[in-house]
């Protein structure tokens, strides 16, 4: 045993007669560099404990957690969670997942390169990826930020029904935000990132290259006139889109009334183009694990089959709530209980690629940037509103950079005006594999 | 919270490799929560964090290494790590000596929140749940959430500073989904302040719950919103979060340094319309982003930013004023000890104009008038921001008439700031928020009297 488990292990071991512990415990050791000017800005090396302990007690349950391995901290945790569970009204949902048989599917995460690799290395990667964007065109007016880091964690997650989970990951990124003048005094931005399990998978120019075209792309961008375009989103904003349809097909919503798509299963919710999954057993994604945050094994989830509603994603108490069982999807940190959610959107390639997608539009919007997705989201209604900066498509052709524009819908509608999902399937940094979507007249808002 | 001697051998530590600044900052927070969902109380948490962070300074690189082990090998470790990573040319032995700072006192909690029953704290949510429900059959579902946190801090540094606060904030929110032919539609209502559990003497969590619960059923017969630029008429207390994106992080002498501001080298010019007088202020008591000390041990200040239209200062943390030879603004602030401080907001708000609220919204043609706002997003280095709107309504021949759906504004901050034409004078604070900023979340407030901006674009769905 590990020293997490044994200290999850002592956790447990002040379990009482008549109630179940669930003890998660995380460990991670961080690295940050951010640079400007050729130096290094700031830079922090730190490792950090977290503990999170669950009782459940009689279809009651309580949490309490603590940032410290500290013995007098650790002390008194379970009894808090146990204190605190008196509190809560009983719910036969309430319960902690117990081993349902399913055997984890392996996946590495681990780079011994995170470790390996000299501190002076990393802040390299993050001057050179500066030097990179400062040296590509002379309209680059400076560099915001260009950061490297990395983070090795290790969670181990261990209950009185018998669960015992130990994951383990590495993780490591280089992103920059550039400056660039724009014709008319003004400034516009463009930012990327890179990510990988270790420094050595990351690639300084490809991160450079992106940023400083997603930059000089909307130069002499003016405000949109108000209309109803088709618009294309490449895969990065596909993912982004996808990903809030998917937090509406989480099972905690279903069970809480809190999403258009309860009790729509069997139903066809999006044009027929479109097949979804969750896969976080694909180990090419940044986000595959081998167990969820209750330390069941994770599964792939099938979400939407040629436009039917296939389920949604389960933690074992919205599982318990619609009479079924946990699909592996519980997310969780230590600090609150689990809650499902999606880790890696997996999108089944139809036909076509982002510029055939162009080459096929009158009046179009192919999107750039999305803004305000946290303020302009209702999850519960589906109603949908963001910023948007993007360049216009007329006559199959690239035309005038938009900035300041607003883009609105329902999501419920806007799957139904999916006209074309891509071949060009596209990992992002963050594990989603999807490739470019077209999607029929959204309204395009501006004051131009 | 920390021995003094155990203090100046960590700066000590932290300064071996030549540094020209260190500084030990101590945090012990703890927090309980409690939240009712689906008609039950569902969870009480509790939570405790406690460690330090530790930074040194060698020219313009900055050193930072945290750790929940306060002990003295613990801390050695850190300041240790810290040193090595900010690497000065120099070395040696530098005696570090605090002492404490005879600053502002803390405003203590009158009723402490770990005094309160856990018993009583749960009540409170029932009790909004029974009064969301009671607004009628529509509302299909309640969630509340009570939370307190009460977070002590110690800063030392290199200069001798030793400082001490204790911070205690207590929160309540309730949000509802109603049901209707049209769908789902969700309403919500927060309140927050950093006092004890006496905030509960002034507000009334089953009213609280009636107008969440209101907003929610309002907008089962809400209209699409417009789509386009139009007039836009903000509420008291909600047009706070329009200035803090539109203007505020803008502000921010980090980010003014490195050019990723619009209102870079713009000190003495008209920015605003003269109507416009905005402060930061975080000596507010019991305002959501108060404290006594920020958390580089400053005082907390009353900073005017724009006065009568014209930009007067940025606001400062300890490193962007060391560098320019001033004092910080005391607005160094950072999510926990395992964050390095930056320049942040606290309380932000444009004092009162001497409009009628009503002869604003009389005066408008056509618009829209925001009641509520949600959060807010900008990107200083063009000034271009997108602030939700909650609640919102019509404004047609001078009257407010229909609901309108939520949704996004967007507008571009220096652009917004010359087009208020109206400022009323019934000045209010708005919501507690959280402002994120490179991945750090801290309490911030805001507040606005009543406000128009003769052009901003509204994303709705209608035409």
């Amino acid at each position: 045993m590990t020293e997490l488990d044994q200290l999850a292990q002592r956790l447990l071991a002040s379990a009482v007669d008549g109630e179940d512990v669930e003890v998660c415990v995380g460990r991670a050791v961080e690295t940050s560099v951010r640079v400007h000017g050729g130096a290094v800005e700031s830079l922090t090396v730190a490792e950090s404990h977290g503990v999170g302990v669950r009782v459940v007690v009689g279809g009651r349950e309580g949490h309490a957690h603590a940032g410290s391995f500290d013995p007098d901290v650790l002390s008194s945790l379970v009894a808090e969670a146990r204190d605190n569970a008196a509190f809560a009204e009983e719910d036969d949902r309430v319960g902690l997942a117990v081993p349902d048989g399913v055997a984890a599917v392996p996946v590495e995460r681990w780079d011994d390169s995170v470790a390996a690799t000299p501190i002076d290395d990393k802040v390299a990667l993050a001057i050179a990826l500066e030097a990179a964007v400062l040296g590509a065109d002379p309209r680059i007016r400076g560099v915001r930020a260009s950061v490297y880091g990395d983070t090795r964690s290790e969670t181990v997650v261990r209950s009185t029904t018998g669960i015992e989970s130990h994951t383990r990951g590495t993780m490591a990124s280089l992103s920059t935000s550039v400056l660039v003048d724009d014709i008319d005094g003004g400034t516009r931005t463009g930012g990327a990132v890179d990510a990988a399990r270790g420094p050595v998978g990351l690639d300084v120019d490809t991160v450079a290259d992106l940023a400083v075209a997603r930059g000089l792309q909307l130069l002499g961008a003016v405000a949109p006139a108000t209309g109803r375009p088709t618009v294309v989103f490449e895969p990065r904003f596909a993912a982004t889109l996808l990903g809030l349809v998917a937090g509406m097909l989480s099972g905690e919503r279903v069970v809480k009334g809190r999403t258009p798509f309860a009790n729509r299963v069997g139903e066809q919710i999006s044009a027929d183009v479109l097949t979804m999954y969750d896969d976080p057993t694909d180990a090419a994604s940044l986000s595959a694990a081998a167990y969820d945050g209750e330390g069941l094994a994770c599964r792939r989830v099938p979400l939407i089959a040629a436009g039917v509603l296939d389920g949604f994603l389960h933690d074992t108490r919205s599982a318990k709530g619609l009479g079924t069982r946990s699909t592996g999807s519980a997310l969780r940190s230590v600090r609150g209980g689990p809650s499902p959610g999606h880790r890696s959107l997996h999108v089944d390639p139809d036909r076509g690629d982002l510029d055939g997608f162009i080459a096929g539009i009158d009046d179009g919007l192919l999107v750039a940037s999305l803004q305000g997705l946290h303020s302009g989201v209702n999850a519960v209604s589906g109603d949908f509103s963001v910023g948007v900066e993007g360049v216009r498509i007329r006559d199959g052709e690239l035309a005038e950079p938009i900035r300041e524009g607003t883009l609105a819908g329902s999501i419920p509608r806007l799957l139904l005006d999916i006209s074309a999902v891509g071949a060009d399937l596209e990992r992002q940094p963050g594990g989603a594999l999807v490739p470019s979507l077209m999607i029929e007249g959204m309204t395009l808002g501006g004051g131009g | 919270m920390l021995d003094h001697e155990l203090i100046n051998r960590t700066l000590g530590t932290a300064l071996r490799t030549g540094g020209e600044f260190a500084e030990v900052f101590v945090e012990d927070k703890r927090s309980s929560s409690a939240m009712l969902d689906d008609g039950r109380v569902e969870e009480l948490t509790s939570g405790r964090d406690r460690g330090a962070g530790i930074r040194v300074v060698v020219g313009e690189t900055t050193g930072f290494a945290h750790t929940a082990d306060l002990t003295e090998a613990g801390l050695a470790n850190a300041a240790e790590a810290a040193a090595a990573a900010a690497r000065g040319g120099g070395g040696g032995v530098r005696e570090v000596s605090v002492t404490r700072v005879d600053g502002p006192r803390p405003t203590p909690a009158r009723i402490p929140p770990e005094d309160v029953a856990k018993a009583t704290k749960v009540e409170l949510l029932s009790l909004a749940d029974a009064a969301a429900r009671a607004q009628g059959s529509a509302i299909t579902q309640v969630s509340a959430r009570y939370g307190d946190s009460r977070r002590r801090i110690l800063v030392a540094n290199s200069d001798g500073l030793l400082a001490e606060d204790d911070q205690v904030r207590t929160l309540f929110s309730v949000s509802c989904v109603a049901t209707g032919d049209t769908g789902l539609q969700t309403g919500r209502e927060s309140t927050g302040r950093t006092v004890g559990f006496e905030l509960f003497d002034e507000a009334d969590v089953e009213e609280m719950a009636r107008t969440a619960a209101g907003r929610a059923i309002t907008k089962l017969s809400a209209r699409p919103a417009p789509s386009g630029a139009m007039p836009v008429v903000v509420g008291p207390g909600g047009g706070g979060v329009l200035f803090h994106e539109a203007c505020g992080h803008g502000l921010e002498a980090d980010l003014v340094a490195k050019s990723a501001s619009v209102f870079a080298g713009r000190v003495g010019e008209e920015v605003a319309t003269p109507l416009i007088t905005l402060i930061d202020d975080g000596t507010m008591a019991g305002e959501w982003g108060h404290f006594t000390i920020d958390d580089e041990g400053r005082p907390a200040a009353r900073n005017v930013l724009i006065q009568d239209g014209v930009l007067t200062d940025y606001m400062w943390d300890h490193l962007r004023a060391r560098k320019e030879g001033r004092p910080s603004s005391g607005n160094g602030r950072r999510q926990s000890y395992q964050h390095l401080p930056m320049v942040r907001m606290t309380n932000t708000y444009i004092s009162n104009g001497s409009d009628e609220p009503a002869d604003i919204i009389s005066g408008t043609e056509s618009g829209v008038y925001v009641a509520e706002l949600g959060g807010g997003q900008v990107n200083t280095a063009t000034g271009d921001f997108v602030f939700g709107m909650t609640e919102a309504y019509l404004i047609e021949n001078g009257e407010i008439t229909e609901p309108i759906r939520e949704g996004n504004l967007i507008g571009n901050g220096p652009e917004v700031l010359t087009r208020i034409d109206a400022l009323g004078n019934d000045f209010a604070m708005g919501s507690p928020g959280t402002c994120g900023k490179d991945g750090q979340g801290v309490p911030v407030g805001d507040g606005t009297p009543t406000l128009r901006v003769t052009s901003l674009t509204i994303g709705g769905t209608a035409a």
